[in-house]
């Protein structure tokens, strides 16, 4: 009995194996030629024998890049935006997930319906208006305000921490009440600590985001100065010449910090996931 | 330490009126136990006197001071909850000490108060302890603690042995039996479980859909309800109710048990063929012949606990009869069985379940 569910089991993970094996070389298979193309000189990719292994030319493609588009700049910029904008996003979405669950008030609904409502706008729905009013009304264009501010109220980050808070029982926030603790403290000192996977994942979702933002940076940051990483890539497409080997180059280097994040912290990516889903 | 005072409160969630002008005053020290069946307002009327729910109508009173607009944590009460609601990120010590601190309090008298709130419940060993690293009995002493710490003028106790075992409610409603005469301090107690009720409280509280039925001291109340309501709740295992019917004179006819009869002062009052519902505890019916009404029984059920035994008769009539006699190990279901109501152990309530005395 125990001998035919280990072995139906066995065999299950062989099929499962034997199907999951070759959709993740496919969907590998693009990602590892991007850092194969980024160690080729320029005319190498194109060559009509498609190299699958990596050659030398990573330093000489990463050199003509930073020469191309300072590239390591514009990294700093990305990561500082990145940081900043998970930093007060989270903050942000975590304290209006807190009220919509603690609060009672007048068009409560109305006003949570809202918040949700604009998940189902494209973006680019929402882009050109935002641009509009950051850059002409407020003139604001290559500021760090305009880059970092007008994404940061993130609706899914809200119903995150709305749905996070909501799990939580009650009675832990009335016995702080009872016990004198100020709202702000019941807030940072018992509701957060005990929001951490959630808050972990919802950080990791909304960097990602930020760091793979291109429209709005490339919209409101068009000084070199400001210019994120993801942006200057898109520079090098040019309408006589596209650089490939610097594009290549400066992809891996935008991905490689990712690649490292999501293995570390795949756990609470996946919690993340999950979230929406099964609480 | 302080006395409770509730004058006509109400509350009200939109057009529905869930408590409905309850009064009663509960003394300086005293031990009260709100009881009732689920939704029948008790939680409510105490987060009410913690603060936690706002009221619609009426006062509230702690001490000498009218609490209706005070925050809770003014208000000199502690409460514990039935999910114990610990703080799952911090230690027994820090879950103690946790309002004291935050509300600036010095840190050698917040360590004394915990030391003390450990050693009065013994809990001393687990003060390093995270919750999920106690028992359910040890998680209530440290829910308890963190009321104790506080130095409350009123105790509230939101069913706090719910979720505990059986054996385990025996131990804590000691524990807390204790606790109440070494520190003094007036307790307000939510209960469901009438056992709970009668064995821990100087007055009972007995709550029916928002409305106070009742309130005296546990025997009063098992001696003297003053409706079916109350006599049916207070009580384990609860009263039985016989359809009665008066042949006037103070006598009545039940006819749901072979028409037996059975003359009553409470019946006096009654013309021939008004109806009328008859209350006999279980453990008041008298050995056949002995009493002044006699039953004709067939046993459904019947369960031996040893010192006593409990006869589930008449079910399928419709009309279930549960008779409590003491070691009648010879009974088992299918059998007949004979008992006598004695006319002074009966009650008798008009059909609307007022109480006839």
């Amino acid at each position: 009995m125990m001998r035919s569910k280990s072995s139906r089991r066995f065999w299950r993970q062989v099929v499962i194996h034997a199907i999951m094996g070759p959709l993740a070389l496919i969907w590998l298979f693009p990602l590892w030629m991007m850092a194969v193309f980024s160690t080729m000189p320029e005319n190498g990719i194109f060559s009509p024998d498609i190299e699958l292994l990596p050659s030398d030319q990573f330093w000489v493609n990463f050199q003509a890049l930073q020469a191309e588009t300072g590239f390591l700049r514009t990294l700093f910029v990305s990561v500082l935006v990145a940081l900043i904008s998970t930093v007060l996003s989270v903050m942000l979405t975590s304290m209006a997930g807190w009220a919509l669950v603690r609060y009672q008030f007048r068009g409560k609904i109305l006003v949570t319906a809202l918040i949700f409502g604009t998940m189902t706008l494209p973006y680019f729905v929402v882009v050109v208006p935002q641009f509009i009013m950051v850059a002409r009304d407020l003139g604001l264009s290559n500021t760090w305000v305009a880059l970092i501010v007008p994404p940061l109220f993130n609706s899914l980050g809200v119903l995150f921490m709305r749905q996070a808070f909501s799990m939580m029982p009650r009675e832990l926030f009335d016995a702080a009440q009872i016990e004198g603790v100020k709202e702000w403290q019941i807030f940072t000192r018992v509701a957060l600590p005990l929001a951490k996977p959630t808050l972990a994942a919802l950080a990791i979702i909304l960097f990602l985001a930020s760091w793979n933002n291109y429209l709005w940076p490339l919209l409101i940051a068009s000084e070199p100065t400001m210019m994120t990483a993801p942006v200057a890539l898109g520079t090098l497409i040019g309408v006589n010449r596209v650089s490939w080997a610097s594009i290549m180059t400066g992809a891996v280097l935008l991905t490689l910090p990712m690649v490292i994040v999501f293995i570390f912290l795949q756990r609470f990516f996946m919690a993340g996931i999950t979230t929406g889903a099964v609480k | 330490m302080a006395g409770v005072t509730v004058s006509a409160v109400r509350k009200r969630y939109g057009s529905v009126e869930t408590i409905h002008g309850v009064d009663f005053s509960i003394a300086d020290g005293e031990f009260v136990v709100f009881v009732g069946p689920s939704g029948c307002g008790k939680s409510t009327l105490l987060r009410m006197i913690a603060g936690l729910e706002d009221i619609s109508g009426g006062e509230i009173s702690i001490g000498s001071r009218v609490v209706n607009d005070v925050d809770p944590s003014d208000r000199g009460t502690a409460m514990v909850f039935q999910s114990y609601a610990l703080y799952p990120h911090m230690t027994v010590a820090q879950n103690l000490s946790f309002g004291l601190r935050m509300n600036g309090n010095p840190a050698a008298d917040t360590e004394r108060r915990v030391a003390e709130a450990a050693r009065i419940l013994r809990i001393e060993p687990l003060l390093d302890r995270r919750p999920k690293a106690l028992s359910g009995g040890q998680r209530q002493r440290v829910a308890i603690g963190r009321a104790i710490v506080r130095k409350p003028e009123v105790f509230l106790f939101d069913e706090p042995l719910s979720n505990l075992d059986a054996e385990l409610r025996v131990q804590m409603r000691i524990e807390i039996a204790r606790l109440h005469s070494e520190l003094g301090t007036t307790m307000i107690y939510v209960t469901h479980d009438q056992t709970e009720a009668m064995t821990m409280a100087d007055r009972i509280v007995v709550l029916r859909a928002g409305r106070v039925e009742q309130i005296g001291a546990p025997l009063d109340l098992y001696d003297n309800p003053v409706n079916q309501f109350v006599a049916g709740f207070i009580g384990s295992p609860r009263m039985n109710f016989l359809a009665a019917e008066s042949l006037g004179g103070g006598r009545l006819k039940l006819p749901n048990q072979g028409g037996a009869e059975i003359g009553l002062a409470a019946a006096q009052g009654l013309a021939a063929g008004q109806k009328a519902v008859l209350g006999i505890r279980p453990e008041h019916f008298a050995a056949a012949g002995q009493g002044n009404c006699d039953l004709h029984l067939a046993i459904d059920v019947a369960e031996h606990l040893g010192a006593t035994s409990y006869l589930y008769a008449n079910t399928k009539v419709g009309e279930p009869v549960v008779v409590q006699a003491a070691a009648v190990r010879s009974a088992h279901a299918g059998d007949r069985v004979a008992v006598s109501i004695p006319a002074a152990r009966a009650y008798l309530f008009d059909p609307n379940g007022a109480r006839r005395a």
